[in-house]
């Protein structure tokens, strides 16, 4: 490099051409203009709260919010509960239809995929259509679709319909289904699943092992169904049948009994769940498609047969594939329920996000509260995706 | 032995290729082969026939043969049909239409808007044809074009201005979306260049950057926007709410821009770095002339993906209150002539997306194929 006499002098120009120099510079540089315009945003908040006359704290969470929430399965909620509180029912809203909204997904997801791969033409191009047609058009369009059909074209509760055994009705209101009534010995009954659950792991642990060691195949499917069907079955009739169903009935203006699945909720999962399982069959496709047809030729030249082959070595290489951007769809999902607030069911952004914000005009605290719950949902799922990943990254030799 | 006389002999190798058999040919075999090739195929054939036969019929006549087209309000419609709401009310649509395009834009003004549209037409197939003449022209209008779409339509310098709160509809979903889309490229690209530098205080501010934004939901950056991003500006400045939500979706799309880029350049052989290095390019020579573009052509299906996402996330402007195609559409349900045509609506507003979201995503595919340069077996 031939650089101009004059520029050698000049000791500043010097440090420029340095490269490792150059590196430290630029990044003194970036950081200052960081934090200059987070001490900028800093200072212009604490002004510009001051003149609106409103402080920067949290307290706001013990008032009593002033609202109700129509939708709060698992703890008491009353208008005299505080923000906090609600804030709380709000998070548990969103997890719980994450959670369904997640197995839902998955579930037509799957279905979806292998559709598609089907030797069918007629199904494969069905499945085709609707994977095409439910992800070209945005979540949000889905969701106040359903939720308008669901309130607008459902019967009203004295003509609801009857979709099974007198026991399901559907409605404008809802959907009723009968709740489980549990009663004593009920909690012997989940002990015993649970314990029968502990014993098929170690059962399939030590017959993987006795398989690694001595080639022999242990029919771990039928066993395991036994375990789990038998002995809580078993408890179950000897402890005389402890659990009865709450049927929902028609009386007066309502349904008495049961439980109801509230249209916000039943609108919100269907989109979420049906909208997310578009792009989960594309994965699962894309995944069963990455393995190639030698492996499946490689694994019957052994000798495997058709469902050993698919469980020992399609399946795991298909998983690899599929279970990374199988995460990220449901932070998607997870993400995307946050939409919630468009059609009135109370998740975070609706309760702590929308009412609690309005009311007490803590834009600031009540924001990145938000912000912060989602964004450890995210990490918590990144991280297990991460864990993943490396427990099944194929070891290169 | 006698047949082996009078079958014709032939030296090995030299057998006329024979018919492939009746069963798999033609419109028969091909049913056979793709629909009835086991009994669980024919099941699942009468299945989806089944289904067919019981959505289809239905829909047709609800969407075509039983719909009204013109009408002034819902009761005529429906008077109009053999029983109410047998049939769709198109008229509803055909009666809005013009304010779903252009939203409240002044009457007298449209051309302006017109003439955005038909510049964006222009730009699109100057930027994405290949073998255009004057390809580098047509990119320089197309990267230029944002700022003249913004002159057009919000006027000044010599046109009259009109104000964002006059944007609405199918416009400002446009309007969101392009801005969202043309912003977000290059602020990705330069984020994912910032993650993968060995600087180490600047990769930690373009990961906490990327990380912080992929992992909110977009709703609650738009409240951000709407509520309390005036607090983070200088006390006494205003700012439009229609620039806030610009800044924001731009951001938003920028941080999954920068994560597809990242994997474009994560792509690339680090031989490739090598060779520029060799060669004695300085590192942004380097970039421009031999990492991006390899990098970039590699996350072009991805980038197209994020900006199909950018455009359907563009709807979510109206739930803080911004009248987009589907705010604008919700509106317009409350009218007392039209109440009750959530369907119409909404299967209108669903195709309109369908339609272009379909045609960015064929395009990709294609795109895909055209720059596969690599031999697949």
């Amino acid at each position: 490099m031939t650089q101009p006499a004059q520029s050698t002098s000049n000791p500043l120009l010097q440090l420029w051409r340095n490269q490792e120099s150059r590196g430290v510079i630029i990044q003194i540089v970036t950081m200052v203009v960081v934090f200059a315009l987070l001490a900028a945003i800093a200072r212009n908040v604490v002004i510009n709260l001051e003149a609106v006359g409103k402080e920067f704290s949290f307290g706001f969470l013990l008032w009593p919010a002033a609202y109700d929430i129509g939708f709060s399965p698992f703890l008491e909620y009353t208008n005299r509960s505080t923000h906090l509180r609600a804030a709380v029912v709000g998070l548990l809203n969103t997890l719980l239809i994450a959670f369904w909204g997640c197995i839902l997904a998955t579930m037509v997801g799957f279905v979806l995929g292998i559709m598609r791969l089907s030797s069918n033409w007629l199904v494969s191009k069905l499945s085709y259509a609707f994977v095409e047609f439910m992800r070209n058009v945005p979540i949000l369009i889905h969701i106040l679709a359903i939720y308008a059909i669901v309130v607008t074209l459902l019967p009203p509760v004295k003509k609801a319909l009857n979709v099974g055994a007198d026991a399901f009705f559907l409605s404008n209101r809802g959907f009723y289904v009968p709740s489980p009534v549990f009663e004593d010995g009920a909690t012997l009954v989940g002990i015993v699943l649970l314990l029968s659950i502990a014993l098929v792991y170690f059962f399939k642990r030590w017959a993987r092992r006795q398989q690694d060691d001595t080639g022999k195949i242990y029919p771990v499917l039928w066993v395991s169904l036994g375990i789990l069907v038998a002995l809580p079955g078993i408890t179950f009739i000897a402890t005389g049948m402890p659990l009865s169903w709450d049927v929902p009935v028609l009386k007066g203006f309502n349904f008495k009994g049961g439980m109801a699945i509230k249209p916000e909720f039943l609108a919100l999962w269907l989109a979420l769940s049906l909208y997310t399982a578009c792009f989960i069959a594309e994965i699962v496709r894309a995944g069963i498609l990455a393995v190639s047809h030698g492996q499946t030729e490689a694994a019957f030249a052994l000798g495997l047969r058709p469902n050993r082959a698919l469980q020992l070595i399609i399946i795991p290489q298909a998983l690899r594939v599929i279970v990374p951007p199988l995460c990220s769809q449901y932070l998607n999902l997870t993400k995307n329920s946050s939409l919630a607030i468009a059609i009135g069911y109370m998740d975070i952004t609706a309760t702590l996000g929308g009412i609690s914000l309005m009311q007490t005009g803590k834009e600031m605290e009540t924001m990145l509260i938000v912000m912060g719950v989602y964004l450890v949902i995210s990490l918590l799922i990144s991280s297990f995706m991460n864990w993943f990943n490396h427990r099944i990254k194929l070891t290169e030799r | 032995m006698s047949e082996t006389s009078t079958t014709p002999r032939y030296a090995p190798g030299t057998h006329p290729d024979l018919p492939p058999p009746r069963r798999t040919t033609g419109a028969l075999g091909w049913v056979r082969m793709n629909l009835l090739s086991s009994p669980l195929n024919v099941a699942l054939t009468l299945l989806s026939i089944w289904l067919l036969w019981t959505i289809l019929p239905p829909s047709i006549h609800w969407l075509f043969t039983g719909a009204i087209w013109t009408a002034v309000d819902r009761k005529e419609c429906w008077a109009l049909m053999d029983t109410p709401r047998d049939g769709a009310c198109w008229a509803f649509i055909r009666g809005s239409f013009e304010l779903f395009v252009y939203g409240w834009y002044p009457e007298p003004e449209r051309w302006r808007v017109n003439l955005t549209f038909i510049l964006f037409v222009a730009a699109i197939v100057g930027a994405l044809r290949e073998n255009i003449p004057g390809k580098k022209y047509w990119l320089i209008f197309a990267a230029a074009y944002p700022f003249i779409a913004a002159w057009l339509l919000l006027g000044g310098f010599g046109l009259e201005p009109v104000g964002t709160n006059k944007l609405g509809g199918i416009l400002l979903t446009l309007v969101v979306a392009v801005t969202g889309i043309s912003f977000s490229l290059p602020l990705g690209i330069a984020l994912a260049l910032g993650r993968r530098s060995n600087l180490p205080a600047l990769r930690a501010v373009c990961v906490i950057f990327i990380e912080f934004i992929r992992g909110v939901p977009l709703i609650t950056l738009l409240f951000v926007a709407s509520t309390m991003l005036t607090y983070f500006l200088p006390p006494g400045s205003t700012f439009d709410l229609l620039m806030r939500v610009l800044i924001m979706v731009t951001l938003f799309a920028s941080a999954y821009i920068a994560e597809v880029v990242r994997g474009g350049l994560q792509g690339l052989s680090s031989g490739q770095y090598e060779a520029a290095d060799a060669l004695g390019l300085s590192y942004w020579k380097a970039h421009r002339l031999v990492i991006l573009p390899q990098a970039l052509k590699i996350s072009i299906p991805g980038i197209v993906n994020t900006f199909i996402g950018s455009y359907k996330d563009s709807t979510l402007v109206l739930i803080i209150g911004m009248m987009d195609i589907l705010g604008l559409g919700r509106a317009r349900l409350n009218d007392p002539d039209w109440l009750g045509l959530a369907p119409e609506l909404y299967i209108f507003i669903a195709l309109f997306f369908f339609i272009s979201c379909f045609a960015m995503s064929r395009y990709s595919l294609n795109l895909e194929k055209k720059l596969q340069t690599d031999y697949k077996s």
